[in-house]
């Protein structure tokens, strides 16, 4: 028997959503044990800050310009290396359990198998599918033909709009405000927390995880769809954290003459956004202006998001108890972490888009190594990506690292992430919706983080953001034209062009929206 | 407006290949629906997710090889307009395009999606 792996990822979540990276409002005491005894990341980037080609990193183990998932609505192809497929090859029973988005959500024609099942209500896959011989899939709500939705149309049908509608009567991300200070994508829940679909992935979890035998070793991904939008937690939860006491996040700025001038230091979409006079893509709603958010506003998605994360702690924990019951704990590997953050406020902003900053780029990252291991608790401060999470799995599996993996295993402590190579992590974004691109690549190393634009509809080569994280942690000041930081930008630049793959082209065409 | 299009060059002549896109009654044959019914100048068409759209002919021209439909009656689509084209590219050639128009633009993604599955396709069916 080898060491079983439970993979859990969140969606749209910050790196201070933890206790133990110094979040103060959510309790999460299932992920603090696990950093307590593990590795926890203070500076893992995603490869993309959007799902489908961030979770196309996780499970192939390649940048976006390898893997080709260069924007959401590119599905990753049916055939594309999977991790998944190399444990499933190695005798892993796997499982996909949650949120998969390697495929568009948005699928009328039932062309994408993640649809296609939900709709047979199908579970068990021969072959897999991407690697895994089961799935049992949920998204943002209870629309569409995914397993959760199927089940709560079926079973509690009451229910059935009690979510807030992710899109409008136009398709378009609804912009529409609600809760107590009409923020947009927020609604009180009627629906029971019992069927929520934190609980719906935690009991599918539990359900697959007691099919098994006791000899046999798995790889679970439990992919949890919060905390991103829309927030609407069950409305019996709110009371948990009352958003009138939260604090405003420290990357507010109140004053919205500072907040203009911040953003005005940037690159250009960032105003134009913030202005609602450029929509580069879907991941925020298209009619919603993110000059008119309120502090008030900010507080409340602040508080909500804080809920979700609390209840994914708890039903992460039900998970282990159950792993814990089956005699299992000392041989599971348990991995948390996030496919890309959210601004929740830092630079008067919502959502997620083109912006490579740390509210979106700095994910919670944490590796519990089985007991059986016997390793060593630490925290590592070397950059590292979501690109090394393939190669770690491998590792914990006792296997080699895939031939078609881009980075090495994840470390332990710094030590190992020196002699690892972990000195570097890169991040791409690629936009091109009607017309509207944006293009943008960044690297980050020794504290600096250093985007250079490609040219697009508003940005242009030769542009870019530097940021010093030392001294400016909440990345205010663009250090792009310092003539004092040129030599090190254009070092960094040198370093960003020899580092990054080249561009798999031709590129795959969009085929939805996400 | 969304407007997407997509294109293939298919190995076989262009007479040959407008016998199959230029026959509005056999559009399941080659784009990913799950069936196709033609009454005069109207379509209906049933997606595998189980949605029917209709459909006005607007243009069927066998000289030019163009085909033109619109999505109509729909309570989500204000405005649609797609155009499939079969062009010739020598004796043994052609390229078939397929363009569509669409308000909500969002709608415009998934069909190209499925206009660009139906495309290759249609490679598969001429070229093997």
């Amino acid at each position: 028997m080898g060491r079983k792996i439970l993979f859990v990822t969140t969606d749209q979540q910050r790196y201070d959503a933890l206790g133990c990276n110094g979040g103060r409002i959510a309790r999460t005491p299932a992920i603090d044990a696990l950093a307590a005894r593990g590795t926890v990341y203070d500076r893992a980037h995603p490869q993309n800050v959007v799902c489908m080609p961030s979770r196309a990193t996780m499970i192939t183990g390649q940048h976006v310009s390898t893997h080709g998932v260069w924007m959401n609505g590119v599905p990753l192809p049916d055939g594309a290396p999977s991790i998944a497929s190399v444990l499933h090859g190695a005798g892993y029973a796997t499982a996909l359990i949650g949120k998969a988005h390697f495929e568009p959500v948005l699928d009328p024609f039932l062309r994408f198998t993640e649809g296609r099942i939900g709709s047979e209500r199908r579970t068990e896959l021969s072959p897999p599918h991407r690697g895994f011989s089961h799935m049992e899939l949920a998204t943002h709500g209870a629309a569409g033909p995914l397993h959760y939705s199927q089940w709560l149309r079926e079973h509690h049908p009451e229910h059935a709009f009690s979510y807030y509608p992710v899109v409008d009567r136009e398709l378009q991300v609804n912009a529409e405000g609600g809760g107590d200070t009409g923020a947009p994508q927020v609604k009180h829940n009627a629906i029971p927390r019992d069927w929520y679909h934190t609980e719906w992935v935690a009991d599918r979890t539990i359900a697959w995880l007691d099919s098994l035998p006791a000899d046999r070793d798995w790889f679970c991904w439990m992919s949890f769809p919060d905390p991103h939008h829309p927030w609407d937690p069950p409305q019996s939860e709110l009371g948990r954290v009352a958003w009138r006491d939260l604090d405003l996040p420290e990357g507010w700025i109140d004053d919205p003459a500072e907040r203009e001038r911040n953003l005005d230091g940037k690159l250009r979409h960032w105003r134009a956004w913030y202005d609602g006079t450029f929509v580069s893509n879907y991941e925020a709603p298209a009619r919603w202006v993110p000059a008119t958010l309120t502090a008030d506003q900010v507080r409340e998605v602040n508080a909500l998001v804080h809920v979700e994360n609390e209840l994914i702690d708890e039903a992460l924990a039900r998970v282990l108890r159950a792993i814990d019951a089956r005699g299992w704990s000392q041989d599971v590997d348990v991995l948390f972490t996030t496919d890309h953050g959210e601004f929740q406020g830092d630079h008067g902003l919502l959502f997620k888009g083109p912006y490579h900053v740390d509210s979106l780029m700095r994910l919670p990252l944490v590796w519990a190594p089985a007991p059986s291991a016997g390793t060593v608790p630490a925290r590592v401060t070397a950059p590292v990506g979501l690109v090394s999470l393939a190669s770690t799995f491998a590792h914990i599996a006792g296997l080699p690292q895939p031939p078609f993996t881009e980075a090495p295993r994840l470390p332990l402590d710094d030590a190992e992430a020196a002699e690892l190579g972990h000195e570097r992590v890169l991040t791409e974004w690629d936009s091109a919706l009607f017309g509207k691109i944006v293009r943008l690549r960044t690297i980050h190393r020794d504290g600096w983080t250093c985007t250079a634009a490609l040219d697009g509809t508003m940005n242009h080569r030769g542009e870019g953001e530097l940021y010093d994280l030392a001294n400016d942690p909440l990345q205010r000041v663009n250090l792009w034209d310092d003539p004092a930081r040129r030599a090190l930008r254009d070092d960094l630049l040198d370093d960003l062009a020899r580092s990054l793959p080249p561009e798999v082209l031709p590129r795959r065409p969009i085929d939805a929206p996400v | 407006m969304g407007s997407v299009r997509r294109t293939q060059f298919i190995r076989r002549s262009a007479a040959d290949v407008w016998e199959l896109v230029g026959a509005p009654e056999r559009l399941h044959e080659w784009f990913p629906v799950a069936s196709t019914r033609v009454e005069g100048a109207k379509r209906w068409v049933t997606l595998p997710s189980g949605i029917t759209f209709e459909e006005d002919i607007v243009t069927l021209d066998h000289d030019l090889r163009r085909f033109q439909y619109r999505i109509v009656n729909n309570p989500l689509v204000t405005f649609h307009l797609a155009t499939v084209d079969v062009v010739e590219d020598g004796p043994d050639r052609c390229l078939v395009s397929y363009s569509t128009d669409m308000e909500p633009e969002v709608l415009a993604l998934p069909i190209g999606g499925a206009a660009g599955q139906a495309l290759r396709r249609l490679q598969e069916i001429y070229e093997g």
